[in-house]
């Protein structure tokens, strides 16, 4: 079939030829750049927090006085160690998704000229590294002689584990076993190295140093205190961890429990994530509205060239054209107006995609966004006109011969 | 004239049902959204002190010793935030100091709460216009003697008396026994301003900057001696000895607002800013002479106190707003046009340009205003869903006189503008060319 006629009606209705094909490149525009925040917002639910997560539960006592803290652990540990099917119970400074509690600045020379940039410290007891279920890629796990008293947030002096993506970051390509580095006059010996584990919250740099953790396995004391890791099976989890609540009552009654920091670690993931859940909910939403909109746009618009056009269409009939020739000639038409909305659109979200990337720390659209979503346009203009091209191929070509 | 147009524009939006339910509904929808987020946007970047605002500012000067090159830390330390405070050179300062602190009544057996405190000076109260219910805020003579005073909230006052007037009742803050002199009214500042900074920092997540104000206020001195050891840091460029007690530590914490009512007077106490940091430095205590003495407003908005997701909500929806009219442009020039005939016929008639143009402008006017009734229906049910987020702003969220306003007012000037176009098309066409063609 030769465009040429239908170019040649297209230019006597620019205007609203223009429209809609401006409507569908913002919707082009909007669609590959929803689609890229909904994709980049999921991808950050996926973190991997590098422990069991589905047997831990934290729970975290405030209000009671640091000078009690040693004699609080020894009575917390020892009362919910009762609880049954509880496998372990340890004491560490936090867990991932919950409140951070020991982010510093870490340098690989004494006097801190060569900087690493700011890690989480995860201090643990006694049975913390056990409970927490980190997988161990080099070296070993903290010995019972590792576990030394910490004197402000950290024992001034240890041997600790870091993150294999922490570990390349300040070696790149070196075994980082035995190496050290500081935090102001606080010196750490790396003795061991684990495959994942992620910060409680995402630090400084977002979530390309969600995993800039280092373990030091501490003595619980007054600096040690508060939190509590609780390990029991998946299925008994929610029960202990009640029970756990309750049993704080009797074991410590002058400790307030913190609603917050007592939770499952599964939960607290769950909480940690939602509102990027929600955004990407809503993204969907929009989008869906969008198309919705857009199609029923062009409906609007196919439907009232037909019938403008009821005459015209007979007087092709009566020339021998065939319904295909007629639903053809629709088909086409609005394939040429996606397509020049297309070619906008895609110009249109790579601008779009550029002010996301300066306000909000977005990196680039991948290129292949943008078939898809010419592709999805296509095949919606084409749904879409649909209706009113197979009414246009249904017009009797006696038509033609009835004036209006 | 503009009655028989209405009548008109009715009789034709009852013609084609299908049509003028496509285009209301773009336009509700396109409406319901953008003012649902609209709505948020107003209600969290809006000023938090109206008409007061401008004569509060945070005073910025910065101890560590990196401090070269860079924005001065957000918080004060101790030392220096002590010594502005006690220059007395503003009309009013107040310092603010934040930690949790265990609260008993000591009357009932009710189990301990771990509640938020502030520690802050008298002027604290008049400088951010703090409405009380009963009782009123202690003196600077408390604050000179660490009287062993607090106000506490009105959700605290309900909480633990049943919203009677507690003062002179006892309340024991950890070890502490203190007396209540005043309970505020209910305050919810949007944000809770006093308390911004690091926002910076915080990568667009600042829904927290929304939360309730503390429940517990305490003279500065007071609160720093009765909590002891429990104070968080914002940041440290060392360690403290003492965890928790951070009078002599390496670190900042403590915020310093100061009320200046007129221009010499700003002026007077950037000077005096510049000279403090001036003579630190000549002491060597400082590294730098760097200062900062921001507006309310102007601080906000360096902490970019609007979550970032707000924003992006905005943003998307004006996008999809704008493709709602697109939509509305398109349709409404196949409706006007499919009605060429007739315009033919009126023009023909008599009737000028003017008078079709006004004619079908007024029939775009009429699916606004419908869009618009849908549109706030919208509005409402998206705010009542946002309610039920649990984010920290959800509860200040509600529709307000002037957005209600804004949500007709937007709806019409959107049709409006949908309708120019096609009205304008319509006017133009020649009388004679229409006739003929039937």
């Amino acid at each position: 079939m030769s465009l040429h006629p239908i170019l040649a009606a297209l230019r006597r209705h620019r205007l609203a030829t223009m429209l809609i094909a401006l409507e569908i490149a913002l919707a082009c525009a909007v669609l590959c750049n929803a689609c890229f925040l909904i994709v980049s917002r999921l991808q950050l639910t996926q973190v991997r927090s590098g422990v069991d997560e589905a047997s831990l539960a934290e729970l975290t006592l405030t209000g009671y006085e640091a000078a009690n803290a040693a004699e609080l652990n020894a009575r917390v540990i020892d009362g919910l160690r009762r609880i049954p099917d509880m496998q372990s119970v340890s004491v560490i400074n936090a867990v991932p998704f919950g409140e951070h509690a020991g982010t510093a600045g870490i340098s690989l020379d004494q006097a801190g000229q060569r900087r690493v940039g700011a890690v989480h410290f995860y201090v643990g007891g006694p049975g913390s590294f056990e409970a927490l279920g980190l997988q161990l890629v080099a070296g070993s796990a903290p010995q019972a002689s590792d576990y030394q008293p910490v004197l402000n947030f950290v024992p001034a002096n240890a041997t600790v584990l870091v993150t294999r993506t922490l570990a390349e970051h300040m070696w790149p390509g070196v075994d980082p076993l035995g190496k050290e580095f500081w935090c102001g006059e606080l010196h750490f010996r790396v003795g061991g190295v684990v495959a994942h584990f992620a910060r409680p919250r995402g630090g400084p740099g977002g979530s390309n140093t969600i995993e800039w953790s280092v373990f030091v396995p501490g003595q619980p004391g007054p600096q040690l205190a508060g939190v509590y890791l609780l390990r029991a099976p998946p299925a008994h989890l929610p029960r202990v961890l009640r029970d756990a609540r309750a049993a704080i009552a009797k074991i410590a009654p002058d400790a307030v429990v913190d609603n917050q920091g007592s939770q499952t670690l599964s939960d607290l993931r769950e909480n940690y994530f939602r509102q990027d859940r929600v955004m990407a909910g809503m993204l969907a939403g929009v989008i869906a509205a969008l198309l919705l909109v857009t199609a029923l746009g062009i409906v609007g618009l196919a439907s009232f060239w037909v019938q403008q056009r009821r005459r015209q269409i007979g007087v092709r009939r009566a020339l021998g054209a065939t319904r295909g020739d007629i639903l053809r000639y629709f088909q086409t038409e609005n394939f040429l107006i996606v397509s020049g909305g297309i070619a906008v659109g895609m110009a249109l979200a790579f601008a779009l995609n550029l002010v996301l990337m300066q306000h909000y720390e977005l990196p680039r659209l991948p290129l292949y966004y943008l078939p898809i979503g010419a592709l999805v346009l296509w095949g919606l203009g084409q749904l879409a006109v649909l209706g009113p091209a197979l009414r246009a191929a249904a017009v009797p070509p006696v038509v033609a011969t009835r004036s209006v | 004239m503009f009655a028989y147009y209405l009548d008109l524009a009715l009789r034709s939006l009852k013609r084609n049902k299908v049509l003028t339910a496509l285009m209301v509904t773009a336009i509700a929808v396109g409406i319901g959204a953008s003012m649902t987020t609209l709505t948020v946007m107003h209600l969290l970047s809006g000023d938090p002190l109206p008409g007061k605002s401008s004569r509060l500012f945070y005073a910025q000067v910065d101890a560590s010793p990196d401090a070269k090159g860079r924005e001065p830390y957000d918080v004060l330390d101790y030392r220096s935030a002590m010594d502005l405070w006690s220059a007395q050179r503003a009309d009013r300062q107040t310092l603010i100091a934040n930690s949790m602190i265990k609260v008993r009544q000591t009357e009932t057996n009710l189990p301990p709460l771990m509640l938020a405190m502030l520690s802050t000076t008298a002027d604290f109260f008049p400088m951010f216009d703090v409405p009380f219910q009963y009782g009123g805020y202690w003196t600077a003579d408390d604050d000179a003697r660490h009287a062993r005073v607090a106000v506490i909230s009105a959700d605290l006052n309900n909480q633990l008396f049943a919203g009677a007037d507690s003062t002179g009742r006892i309340l024991r803050l950890r070890d502490a026994d203190v007396r209540i002199v005043g309970v505020l009214k209910p305050w919810r500042p949007s944000p809770q301003f006093y308390n911004v900074a690091g926002g910076r920092f915080s990568q667009g997540q600042t829904a927290g900057f929304y939360s309730r104000p503390e429940s517990v206020f305490t003279p500065f001195t007071t609160g720093l001696e009765i909590n002891d050891g429990h104070f968080s840091q914002f940041s440290c460029w060392g360690m403290p000895a003492t965890p928790g007690h951070l009078q002599d530590a390496p670190c900042v914490w403590i915020r310093l607002w100061v009320q200046l009512d007129s221009a010499a007077k700003v002026a007077d106490y950037r000077r005096f800013l510049v000279d403090y940091a001036a003579q630190q430095k000549t002491l060597g205590r400082f590294t730098t002479t760097q200062t900062r003495l921001r507006d309310l407003m102007q601080w906000l908005d360096f902490n970019g106190v609007v979550p970032r997701d707000v924003r992006l909500q905005t943003w998307l929806a004006f996008a999809f707003l704008a493709i709602c009219l697109f939509n509305t442009v398109g349709l409404l020039l196949a409706k006007f046009m499919r009605r060429s005939g007739e315009i033919g016929v009126r023009r023909a008639l008599g009737a000028s340009r003017g008078a079709v143009f006004s004619q079908y402008l007024v029939e775009a006017g009429l699916i606004g205003l419908l869009g618009g009734v849908g549109g706030l229906l919208l509005t409402v049910t998206g705010l009542w869903l946002i309610r039920r987020q649990p984010v920290e702003y959800a509860d200040l969220v509600h529709l307000d006189g002037t957005m209600f306003l804004v949500t007709f007012a937007l709806a019409i000037a959107a049709s409006l503008l949908a309708g120019v176009l096609p009205a304008l098309r319509a006017s133009r066409l020649a009388p004679g060319l229409q006739l003929k063609t039937q």
